[in-house]
């Protein structure tokens, strides 16, 4: 790592949009996150680097896998974790969402991981608390630890495959990736961090859906080009992420029907086999098998769903830890010979 | 430690001047030499012996103890190397980041640990590494062996290896690596 | 209109259109006066809420007041058809009285109140309330009668009834009215009353769970959006009916590229149409909305580049007949949420002015008077509140006209500060913006409810 101390400030006090964050400072959290997957292999998985702090659980969307994966993530950094399923709390009775962030922050909370149906979401409550606003996804708008999680994949099975210590590899990986997004890309928060974040990396990123299933209009994104044809990319492309059919969130009326988006757009066993050679195929999850992935592919090796997975306590414990893990709560820059004492020995 | 005392010197990173060459690499090599010779002498033998080197400065050092050792002893010591990043009392706006890997050989349950660093100064670091050793299990012994101890310590922290004793001012740098060791000052950026 | 007050008369207090009590005389001194026909170097007299004369240096008797309009113009008062004032049923965001006192102090003499309050101005009884708590107002407040029972969309609302009260202007907004026939039965209906309807086109089958406009921004961001055919197909709709009845339409707010064309077409084709644009869509792009700020949430939503260019274009042009602020306070827990919960609409009667001055004067080859009577005797003939119609708004500015009377410096730069905005309101995204154009006096029927940027009362 290069660095002086003023490189380290890629990310702010929050992180809201991987858009915000460039090639920099994705970097950042995939060199912290390098450390943290050591700490994960340990005995005791535990750092007593964010100890006194608490980080807050705001879901106002039900997701398990994402609430446990930062749970575990803050508790691994020994940070006290407090969960408030705003689902069914005082919300739904008629307390603005102000008021019930600014009674949780009043109790002293560093931390706040949201997810929220609504787009921007995270934005409005970055602006009512002192704390650090983590986005863990905000309707149709950006899951930004989801793209981290998955790049850092990409990079470890890249990595593996060339014999090297993924820890050693740069992000000079990515540069010249051929990537298909494939799927609901118009209702994904998913694809957009995704494709905001692959292509900051240097990727060329293709995605393919059916017209119903694209935004309005791709004009501004950088995205290399569309495809309504899954079978003619297929070949041409390194890795294949596929995303979740938002089944839950009415994306079937955009369709005839999840069993014709699967004969359209489902990685099958047949299409499966036509993958380039060391070609990956991935998925936020959870997955509709069956529908945007057969059930025999899901388990292929070159599927890295659970490796995704693993990664994501890794990659969210770096979030939290480059937010937080300040020591004292200090708002002023130290004296020299402070810093000094306090980091040279 | 002398690189991240360089980096983090307000305003955001200064710069070092060195000023007077201390110790030549043959007085490290030396020094080194001694150290290694100590540490056998101390401990009766290198049985259950890993070194451990603090990321970044102590890695060298302990690398090359432990070639050292082998060579002095006829038998390899595992040497491994060890970020503090995450047991940090700092205070400061920002979290140092881990600069470097952690890897440590086997289970440390037992084990007689050598902790290599470049520079002792207020004791801090060796106060988070031996938080951080805890985690790998619970070893025999832990010492210490540095290359320069440069005083102002804030901690109960004495090193059982030295190879130079160098009282220094508070707002200078000492700089170590195997090419010697230089005193100096960071100068603002 | 000769207006006699007697002494007994509180300050304050108003019967129909006289002026206060023992008005004094009031010179406006050193000013422009710019009207519908003419803009002159030129002192106002008015006695007894009326204008007594218009010259340059006049003097006035003793005891006269004299308000200063050195670098100022004066001009007829400010009409604005599309206000809301939440009176009755939505006190805690605005009333009647504070939102006459923020149109005073945005140059205002008048203004047409919308409907949607709870209950609606669907029935006799609301109108008569609303009227009445119009008496102490600072300004003419004409309340705007709903299309239909409720705003509901299916059965006229006592339309006759209603205009027999003075009511002009009929609309359901808020929404539109989603049915073509009943449509066309409100249209047929008012034809014959010598009334106007007035759309919010909005076609909620393609705009419902929007929160911004379908565009570039809305896909980046992943906000579910409003395309403006959601606009585009009612406003054609409403041209066809306008054309089929022979109905006076007026639309509200147009916000597209395409409105404006449309709007422009049905004139050149003769339809009695009239079209208003807010200030904000004059100003503001879809742009804004990149930190997810509910304050830039509007309904129609804010939208491109080229639909502000078309937008600025058609008021030059003259397609589009006024600027009206639509006016939409919200306490701050409806603002404070998030995007898609947040209620849409900004205060805007205290900012309109200026902000309508910099966008159309600003590149466009429209003159501060072509402004003025976008904002001025262009609204007022909609209203049927013109001198013209039988009523007191819009000027000219000339002996024995009601005097109502605006004072804007159209230079003075300002911040927007919503701490001292009359309004009980505060949800204005010019917040902390620098404007310039400001008013300084403003005479309602012979009374100086503003003075020197201060309402008096």
């Amino acid at each position: 790592m290069s660095a002086d101390a003023a490189d380290h400030a890629r990310l702010g006090r929050h992180l809201l949009a991987v858009a915000d964050l460039g090639a920099e400072g994705i970097e950042e959290v995939l060199r912290v996150a390098d450390a943290f997957v050591e700490v994960g292999r340990r005995q005791i998985p535990k750092v007593p680097a964010l100890r006194g702090r608490t980080v807050v659980m705001l879901f106002a969307e039900e997701s398990t896998r994402t609430r446990l994966s930062f749970e575990t993530a803050a508790r691994r950094l020994s940070a006290d974790v407090l969960t408030l399923p705003m689902a069914s709390s005082s919300m739904k009775k008629g307390e603005s969402l102000r008021d019930t962030v600014e009674t949780v922050a009043a109790m002293g909370v560093d931390g706040l991981v949201v997810r929220h149906p609504d787009a921007g979401a995270p934005y409005q409550i970055a602006q009512w608390v002192e704390a650090s606003v983590v986005n863990a996804g905000d309707g149709w708008h950006e899951h930004p630890t989801q793209a981290l999680l998955d790049c850092y994949t990409v990079r470890q099975v890249l990595a593996e495959r060339a014999g090297r210590d993924p820890a050693s590899v740069g992000m000079e990986c990515f540069a010249g990736l051929r990537v298909a997004v494939v799927g609901d890309v118009r209702h994904s928060r998913v694809a957009r961090s995704e494709i905001w974040a692959l292509a900051a990396l240097g990727a060329e990123v293709t995605v393919v859906a059916p017209a119903s299933l694209l935004p309005t209009t791709l004009q501004g994104w950088p995205v290399a080009a569309v495809s309504h044809d899954l079978d003619a990319v297929l070949g041409t492309v390194d890795v294949c992420y596929l995303l979740r059919l938002q089944l839950e969130r009415g994306a079937e009326a955009f369709l005839p029907s999840p069993r014709e988006y699967a004969a359209g757009y489902g990685l099958t066993a047949r299409r499966a086999s036509r993958l380039k050679d060391g070609a990956l195929v991935m998925h936020p999850g959870p997955m509709n098998r069956g529908v945007e992935i057969a059930d025999e592919v899901a388990n292929l090796p070159q599927s890295t769903v659970l490796r995704q997975v693993a990664n994501g306590v890794a990659v969210r414990m770096a979030v939290l830890f480059i937010l937080l893990g300040a020591g004292s709560s200090a708002t002023e820059l130290p004296e020299q010979d402070e810093l000094l004492r306090a980091v040279g020995e | 430690m002398a690189e991240r005392e360089r980096r983090l010197t307000p305003p955001r990173g200064g710069v070092f001047v060195p000023r007077v060459q201390v110790l030549s690499p043959e007085d490290v090599q030396r020094a080194l030499v001694r150290i290694a010779h100590e540490i056998v002498e101390r401990n009766h033998g290198l049985s259950d012996t890993v070194v451990i080197g603090l990321q970044t400065g102590g890695v060298p050092l302990a690398q090359r103890i432990g070639a050292i050792l082998e060579d002095v002893e006829g038998m390899a010591v595992p040497v491994g190397m060890l970020d503090v990043a995450f047991y940090r009392d700092d205070i400061g706006i920002r979290p140092v980041l881990p600069e470097a890997v952690t890897d440590i050989p086997g289970d440390l349950a037992g084990a007689l640990v050598v902790l290599v660093d470049d520079v002792l100064f207020t004791g801090r670091t060796v106060r988070a590494a031996l938080n951080a050793l805890a985690d790998y299990g619970r070893a025999r012994a832990v010492q210490l062996a540095v290359m320069v101890d440069r005083g102002h310590r804030e901690l109960p922290i004495r090193p059982d290896y030295v190879g130079k004793n160098m009282p220094t001012r508070l707002d200078e740098q000492v700089d170590v690596s195997l090419d010697g060791v230089v005193l100096g000052d960071v100068v603002p950026r | 209109m000769s207006a006699k007050a007697s002494q007994s008369d509180a300050p304050g207090r108003r019967q129909g259109r006289q002026g206060p009590a023992g008005s004094q005389e009031l010179l406006i001194r050193g000013g422009t006066v710019v009207d519908e026909h003419a803009e002159r170097r030129s002192d106002v007299l008015v006695r007894d809420g009326v204008i007594a004369q218009v010259a340059p240096d006049l003097s006035a008797s003793t005891g006269a007041r004299v308000l200063d309009a050195g670098g100022a113009l004066v001009t007829p008062g400010l009409v604005d058809l599309h206000v809301h004032l939440r009176q009755p049923g939505a006190e805690e965001a605005e009333t009647v009285e504070s939102g006459s006192r923020a149109a005073a102090r945005g140059g205002f003499t008048a203004v047409v109140a919308m409907p949607n309050t709870d209950p609606p101005i669907d029935c006799a009884a609301v109108v008569e309330e609303v009227l009445a708590l119009a008496q102490t107002a600072l300004c003419r407040v004409v309340p705007a009668g709903a299309i239909t029972v409720g705003r509901a969309g299916e059965r006229l609302a006592p339309i006759g009834e209603l205009a027999g009260l003075g009511v002009r202007l009929f609309t359901d907004d808020g929404n539109g009215v989603q049915d073509a026939g009943v449509m066309r039965r409100a249209l047929e209906y008012a034809s014959g009353l010598g009334v106007t309807l007035a759309q919010h086109c909005e076609l909620s089958s393609l705009s419902d769970g929007g929160v911004m406009h379908e565009g570039v921004w809305s896909s980046r961001l992943g906000v579910p959006a409003v395309p403006a055919e959601a606009e585009e197909l009612m406003l054609s709709r409403d041209v066809a009916l306008a054309r089929l009845t022979g109905a006076r339409v007026h639309f509200l707010h147009l916000s597209t590229e395409r409105s404006v064309s449309m709007v422009a077409a049905a004139k050149a084709e003769g339809l009695p149409v009239t079209a208003e644009v807010t200030p904000h869509h004059l100003s503001l792009t879809d742009a804004e909305l990149v930190g997810f700020d509910p304050l830039y949430k509007v309904s129609p939503p804010l939208r491109s580049s080229e639909d502000v260019a078309a937008l600025r274009a058609g008021c030059a042009e003259g397609v589009i007949d006024a600027v009206a602020s639509d006016h939409a306070p919200h306490p701050p827990e409806k603002k404070e949420t998030t995007l898609a919960a947040a209620s849409p609409g900004m205060v805007g009667l205290e900012t309109a002015l200026a902000v309508t001055l910099g966008a159309l004067t600003d590149g466009t080859a429209m003159s501060r008077r072509q402004v003025v009577g976008l904002m001025s005797w262009q609204p007022a003939r909609i209203a049927g509140l013109h001198r013209a119609q039988g009523g007191d708004q819009g000027g000219p500015i000339a002996p024995g006209a009601p005097a109502n009377l605006c004072v804007f410096d159209p230079d003075e730069r300002w911040e927007v500060d919503p701490a001292r905005l009359a309004s009980r309101s505060r949800n204005t995204p010019f917040a902390g913006r620098t404007v310039c154009g400001r008013v300084r006096h403003t005479v309602f029927a012979g009374e100086p409810v503003v003075i020197d940027g201060e309402a008096q009362r």
